[in-house]
């Protein structure tokens, strides 16, 4: 029986070291795995009552933390959060976080490489490490500008950026939401309140910033990659004649706009049709061009790149090896191109800055609880486009639309102004997406500005875009 | 056996000693939840902690005048477990995240009613083979138990599982806990009068000597009450426990591996047969499987519990983030059926492995008494009690480690949940008796009861050889 009751005990010995070794595989070999893992929020449980670094608008925060005496020491406070609900996005341990408050998570928990040598001096002094604050490139005043210049219950996004560095003044999207509510501690709340956000605008999504997000249909702002590939192609210039039939079958079938001044003339130069936005000459451009050059440009421009600016824009769509009738869609923004509004916003920045795209950029510089700047964003670039003469052709030819064209509403008295206008339709609905894209001045660009309202009526989506462009630039030129 | 005789030396001083020892742990745990807390010290600390220290003193004084011989480790090991339980449980009190946020009082309170009834257990048994006589009695004690949770008025289901009973507005309480206790007496008592007969050989298949089909009888009684506890009273925990206590009891008794084999076969039976059956079988092994799908973790009744439970451990990592500095209450029921991983976080890996290694002292303490005890009834029960508290740690450390699927066991001593107290207690009682019997002087045992030995009954010693 001692024998048995020995093999028993070995048993258990065996069951203890099995356990051991259990115990040592969750909290040694994998504890670096299940830290990182999707699901574990202790992280956030442990930065929630840590301060945590403001988010500055003119030196002013947009988004702070404040002492609290909930479930954690501090509460993140929104300044305007319907203004700036895409940029900040939002700080919750029930909804996740979003935007700037994930990507520059690091620095404003401190925990960034700049950030060591402070967090080694605290380990020592035994004090809490303090987040960096995170200053912007936004005009605050610009910012509420084109804010208000979309329409409640339209579906809208507006860029105005600096093509010489890149940085972003503005960027504001309509359906917007109160990132404040977001934030609560109280995960019951924080549930309810993100559920009543979406039951009440089915369209928004609170963690997507619609201005770097949402892919949408071109239209005829595409033609300014056209005339890229047709430039560079040395078959075209300003004053090539062209054929401008109302109507083709082939390589597919196409009209120009009903009723347009299109319409007055079956032959024109390349500067007439690109200041009233013919199409049909492009289709014919692109079936004589084939589409190496088409995604060869697009390719330059950004289409299909991941980007970040530091939020991560959804990489544009090139359609690859297409038919030459689905290339001539593609050269009116139809078809499967598709761009975010940030993408278009690039393509003025390239073309106004001689053909050389900065890298977009919304942060200025991070700032330490001391106030030593921690890291200050330098001009960058993205990508040379196209050279510096097609750029001016470009740039001249997009002063048609303004002056005499499909942008005439854009025109500021006194300011010389580039800019290239699109109405993308969908077949079945009435709707379309309604665009403008330019920059000005023209001779020394300081800003680029793109506005896009989706699925609007047509009358609606004109008026939003030409004159709000006219309206944005007013206030930069202070005219 | 001889290599077993001890001298016949109390060691209380010895005992007294480490329950200091142990009593210190526990004080040193609960003081520094306190001071990594926002409240400090508490008055807790003081009335806890002394009630702690009164009520194992006046245990360790018990020993010297009723089992003057008994184990000395066993107590202090008993003690450091319970503490440190105590202090746990205080520190997620302290995290105020649920409803009942005075866990630790009514902990300390059922400690002292364990403690102050396994100290009667002691006195009135004196000689633990006076159990042998209470054999059916105990068998029939064991069914009342299991059977209680299915009255109607009297169990109530928490959790899924049927295994609580309601005595007024907020005692509950787990009488299976109690039956593992009866169930091993019985195991004992009827093993060691009817060893002979198992023994009796049946078929022969290779190296296994397979037993007579009849004698398989008790065999299949434990094996179909176990199938029943996880059918009727959903509690999977407790039927593997009751299965593995038989197994290892008849195993002991005979030392046949055939027994193992066939226990093994009828386990893996039956739970395949629960896993295709039984819903909360089915999930619980979905849960084991894949724990971290998203799915899965966000179901009612999922892997959040587990997963959570993980993560806490590999936050605190091999040091642990110290007691008192965590968030083990992230965690759902840390404070009971997931302890072990809220130690994990809070003291580490070392500190949880010192937890296991306190266990495995207490289990191989118990052992150690059985292998000295002079009577085939005291040797199984030791054994029985000894490898329950061993397999509860397993099942439990195993589950939450995601090893094995998780199950609602109880970690001996330390899950808040009164039954598990006071059963553990008097399982620690029971082996201070077969230990202090074990190891006193001959003569002493000689003149405390009239039978010495247990005897075997009365069938021709040579029936075995006859039947080769």
């Amino acid at each position: 029986m001692n024998q048995a009751i020995r093999n028993t005990w070995i048993a258990v010995v065996m069951l203890f070291v099995l356990c051991l070794g259990a115990l040592s595989y969750v909290q040694f070999f994998a504890a670096e795995t299940l830290n990182n893992n999707a699901l574990n929020k202790r992280q956030l449980f442990r930065e929630f009552d840590l301060p945590r670094g403001a988010i500055l608008v003119d030196g002013k925060p947009i988004a702070e933390s404040k002492p609290s005496e909930g479930q954690f020491k501090f509460q993140r406070v929104y300044t305007d959060p319907e203004l700036y609900a895409f940029l900040t996005g939002f700080y919750s341990l029930t909804n996740g976080s979003t935007q700037l408050e994930s990507v520059m998570n690091d620095e404003l928990t401190g925990q960034s490489q700049d950030q060591f040598f402070d967090r080694m001096i605290n380990l020592f002094s035994g004090r809490a490490n303090e987040g960096a604050s995170v200053e912007l490139t936004i005009d605050g005043k610009l910012q509420k500008l084109v804010y208000d210049l979309i329409p409640d219950n339209t579906r809208g996004s507006i860029i105005v950026s600096e093509p010489k560095t890149g940085n972003i003044l503005a960027m504001a999207s309509k359906p917007s939401f109160d990132t404040n509510l977001l934030a609560v501690h109280s995960s019951k709340q924080a549930t309810e309140n993100m559920k009543k956000i979406i039951d009440e605008n089915p369209k928004l999504s609170p963690s997507r910033n619609p201005a770097l997000y949402n892919l949408m249909s071109p239209g005829s702002t595409f033609k300014i990659l056209d005339l890229v590939a047709g430039l560079e192609s040395g078959k075209y210039n300003a004053d090539t004649m062209l054929e401008n039939p109302d109507k083709i079958t082939d390589p597919v079938k196409m009209s120009n706009f009903v009723d347009g001044i299109c319409a007055s003339k079956p032959e024109a130069s390349l500067a007439f049709i690109v200041a009233q936005s013919c199409n049909t000459p492009f289709a014919l451009m692109s079936k004589e061009l084939g589409r190496e050059p088409f995604e060869n440009v697009a390719e330059r421009f950004g289409f299909g790149q991941q980007l970040n600016i530091p939020l991560r824009v959804q990489p544009s769509v090139f359609p690859q090896n297409m038919t030459p009738a689905e290339l001539a869609q593609v050269s009116i923004g139809g078809f499967d191109a598709l761009a975010t509004a940030m993408q278009m916003n690039m393509v003025a920045m390239g073309i106004a800055n001689d053909g050389v795209i900065m890298e977009p950029n919304l942060v200025k510089r991070v700032i330490a609880p001391d106030l030593k700047v921690l890291s200050e964003a330098t001009p960058k670039k993205f990508s040379t486009a196209t050279s510096k003469e097609i750029a001016d052709q470009i740039t001249d030819l997009m002063r048609g639309p303004v002056k005499t064209g499909t942008a005439k509403r854009a025109a500021v008295p006194g300011l010389d102004i580039a800019a290239k206008t699109g109405t993308a339709t969908f077949t079945g609905i009435s709707e379309v997406n309604s665009w403008i894209t330019g920059f000005a001045p023209a001779n020394d660009p300081q800003v680029a500005v793109t506005i896009v309202f989706e699925r609007i009526d047509y009358p609606t989506g004109s008026s939003l875009t030409s004159p709000n462009m006219k309206k944005i630039l007013e206030a930069v030129f202070n005219q | 056996m001889s290599e077993l005789e001890t001298a016949p030396v109390s060691r209380r001083n010895m005992e007294l000693l480490l329950l200091l020892l142990a009593l210190a742990v526990s004080m040193g745990a609960y003081y520094l939840v306190g001071i990594n807390s926002d409240q400090g010290l508490s008055q807790e600390f003081i009335t806890q902690g002394l009630f702690l220290a009164v009520l194992s003193l006046v245990f360790h004084v018990i020993l010297r005048i009723w089992a003057k011989y008994a184990d000395p480790v066993i107590l202090p090991v008993t003690v450091a477990l319970n503490g440190i339980g105590l202090a746990m449980i205080h520190r997620i009190d302290l995290a105020k995240i649920s409803r009942d946020s005075d866990q630790s009082s009514r902990q300390i309170l059922w400690t002292g009613v364990a403690m102050v009834i396994a100290m009667v257990v002691l006195w009135a048994i004196r000689d633990h083979r006076i159990l042998r006589r209470f054999t059916y009695t105990a068998l029939a004690a064991s069914i009342v138990l299991l059977l209680l949770p299915m009255i109607p008025g009297l169990g109530v289901p928490i959790n899924g599982a049927r295994i609580w009973v309601r005595i007024g507005d907020s005692l509950s309480f787990q009488p299976g806990e109690l039956a593992k206790i009866t169930l091993a007496i019985f195991f004992a008592g009827y093993l060691s009068s009817n060893r002979e007969l198992i023994l009796l050989a049946g078929k022969r298949i290779g190296p296994l000597q397979l037993p007579r089909l009849r004698d398989l009888g008790p065999m299949v009684v434990a094996w179909l009450v176990s199938i029943g506890v996880l059918v009727i009273q959903r509690d999977l925990g407790s039927s593997i426990l009751f299965f593995g206590l038989f197994m290892v009891m008849i195993y002991v008794a005979t030392a046949r591996v055939s027994w193992i084999v066939i226990g093994m076969l009828m386990l893996v039976g039956g739970g395949v047969f629960a896993y295709l059956t039984m819903g909360h079988v089915t999930r619980r092994i979905n849960g084991w499987l894949n724990a971290f799908d998203p799915d899965i973790y966000y179901a009612q009744g999922g892997s959040r519990q587990i997963v959570e439970g993980l993560f806490g451990m590999g936050d605190g990592g091999l040091l642990g983030t110290g007691l008192g500095n965590g968030s083990p209450y992230l965690v759902p029921l840390a404070n009971s059926d997931m302890i072990i991983a809220a130690l994990g976080e809070e003291i580490g890996l070392i500190g949880v492995s010192a937890i296991v290694m306190l266990y495995l002292i207490l289990v191989s303490r118990g052992m150690r008494a059985a292998l000295g005890s002079r009577d085939a009834f005291g040797k199984l029960l030791a054994t029985g009690l000894s490898f329950t508290v061993g397999l509860q740690c397993f099942v439990i450390i195993g589950g939450v480690t995601r090893l094995i699927p998780l199950t609602g066991l109880a970690t001996p001593f330390m899950a808040a949940g009164g039954s598990s107290l006071l059963s553990n207690w008097i399982i620690v009682a029971l082996l201070l008796l077969i230990s202090h019997n074990a190891r006193r002087p001959m003569q002493a045992s000689l003149s405390a009861t009239a039978e010495v030995a247990t005897e075997a009954p009365r069938r021709p010693k040579n029936l075995k050889e006859a039947k080769k």
